[in-house]
């Protein structure tokens, strides 16, 4: 089963942290990943430029509207995601777990299911 | 020879010497990477200087070579001799060593997906690469994988001799159902990559009914797969929409399949056992007997199901039988049946749960309580064509 394993990042919760956390927060998501490979659960994973660096299209009567920023107008943002293959709904909430953002205040972790899916996937 | 016949004695003969090979030496892993190597000798050699007189014992001696070789630079980085390494093998008669093969790969200290993956890859003799796409994940992942379940089947003492077959058949037979459904759920990828899948789970059924015929219940999980593969062209449209078994065009199975199947099932119910492949078989064999769904003995369907449900418990046969319960004494009888499973956890807002109430009320003539149950089970299914037709049920409820 596929799933979607997602941060939601909050750039203010990110800016209070400490060099340290910030570093331990790093090695946390290295050892993830290497598990995630070595297990064979990983497909594929990408982290996001901040969101001030987001542009949000519209097509308005056929022209086209750009604007700088980020789509909402609220406090978290996607900031990368784990795309995975495991067993279960239930593993798949173990490994989100382990994802360092889990244990931080002010950042989430959703985890969604994948119901169709097209395209290569050689990551 | 053509290429695309030497790939298939290729698939046929590869896992038969990798069985003889781990007879012989044990250890799994560096069998499996011998053979490997032996395989992709023969895939360029043959095509050029024409395939041996006995590709099998042509494949056993370049595999033996190649694991002598490993084993010596490895005995020799560890400065130790193996004695019995050295010797040549002997071409072991055409005994049963690809269901020995099977068991290996169904080891229990392997997770499912592991299981099928090494199975596909050592008994099926499917590339990784294929094994891959089939399941739609980077090659990388899938290696991973495989590689992690050799290591896991070494650490686990895997090897030779091998354990009690009436314990260890179940789990194969397990893996070949998740095979056979991973290829029959439309729920992502191409098709055709799904369908061969499908049709890599029958091959194997074979090899095993072929070993065991006696056996009910790898008989019945044989027919349970070609009596659903026989309905694999009429289960879609082809614009990819679902087509349920009660609208599906009966002209359009697969009659050969349907036969070999009825046959088959036939024949699994006369074992001195019955398990839930005989019985899901039998199921399938019913409504395979069935010209037109009118016509389907809904009555036979309940019984089986009653039985099924009694000898493996489980909510999702219980939610069959209401299904079978209604249409033998109507729409209310099966939503009561229906109403005791919403407090098992295992069903708990479980997309099938809502689609047979949603299809159960829409029976009764309760529209308008249907369309809200087709739009909650849409909601809830894992499947983009589930979603669509259960989406497209509740529409028609509408107007």
């Amino acid at each position: 089963m596929k799933f979607l394993i997602s941060m939601h990042i909050n750039p203010a919760v990110l800016e209070a942290l400490t060099e340290e956390e910030r570093t331990a927060i790093g090695e946390g998501h290295g050892r993830f990943m290497d598990g995630l490979k070595e297990r064979g659960e990983l497909i594929t994973t990408q982290a996001l430029v901040d969101p001030s660096q987001a542009v949000v299209v519209k097509v308005r009567d056929g022209q086209r509207v750009v604007t700088d920023g980020p789509f909402l107008e609220s406090k978290e943002y996607l900031g990368g995601f784990y795309f995975v293959d495991v067993e279960s709904k239930e593993r798949a909430i173990e490994l989100a777990a382990q994802i360092p953002d889990a244990a931080i205040e002010g950042l989430g972790i959703e985890v969604r299911q994948v119901m169709f899916a097209d395209g290569v996937l050689e990551a | 020879m053509t290429g695309l016949a030497i790939e298939d004695l290729l698939r046929e003969v590869m896992p038969q010497v990798l069985g003889a090979l781990v007879r012989r030496y044990g250890q799994f892993e560096g069998c499996e990477d011998a053979v490997q190597e032996a395989g992709l000798a023969a895939s360029v050699q043959w095509p050029v200087e024409g395939v041996p007189a006995n590709p099998r014992a042509w494949l056993m001696t370049v595999a033996s070579r190649r694991l002598i070789d490993e084993v010596r630079s490895e005995s020799a980085r560890r400065e130790r001799e193996s004695a019995n390494a050295a010797e040549v093998p002997v071409e072991v008669a055409d005994t049963d060593d690809t269901l020995l093969l099977l068991f290996l790969c169904c080891h229990p200290a392997l997770t499912a997906a592991s299981q099928t993956a090494l199975t596909l890859r050592a008994v099926g003799g499917l590339t990784t690469a294929e094994i891959a796409r089939a399941f739609l994940v980077p090659e990388a992942t899938m290696a991973a994988r495989i590689s992690r379940a050799k290591q896991r089947i070494r650490a686990a003492g895997g090897s030779f001799p091998l354990p009690d077959v009436s314990q260890r058949l179940p789990v194969v037979l397990h893996v070949l159902y998740l095979i056979f459904n991973e290829g029959y759920t439309a729920s992502s990828g191409s098709s055709l990559d799904r369908a061969d899948l499908a049709g890599e789970a029958i091959r194997l059924a074979r090899l095993v009914h072929a070993q065991r015929p006696a056996d009910g219940e790898v008989t019945g999980l044989l027919a349970l797969m070609l009596l659903t593969h026989a309905r694999r062209v009429a289960r879609t449209t082809a614009g990819g929409d679902l087509v349920p078994l009660d609208s599906q065009d009966r002209t359009r199975w697969d009659r050969v399949l349907i036969e070999e199947g009825l046959e088959l099932a036939k024949g699994s119910l006369g074992a001195p056992e019955l398990g839930p492949y005989q019985l899901q078989a039998a199921i399938a064999a019913t409504h395979a007997d069935a010209a037109t769904a009118a016509e389907t003995n809904w009555r036979q369907v309940y019984a089986l199901y009653l039985i099924l449900e009694r000898i493996a418990p489980n909510p999702m046969v219980t939610l069959n039988r209401a299904v079978a319960l209604a249409e033998v004494d109507g729409p209310r009888a099966g939503l009561e049946l229906l109403a005791g499973l919403d407090a098992d956890e295992r069903m708990a807002g479980h997309h099938r749960l809502l689609s047979v109430r949603a299809h159960l009320l829409e029976k009764a003539g309760d529209s308008v309580a249907a369309y809200e149950w087709y739009r909650r089970a849409a909601k809830a299914t894992a499947s983009l064509a589930e979603r669509r037709h259960l989406e497209s049920r509740a529409n028609r409820l509408r107007t």
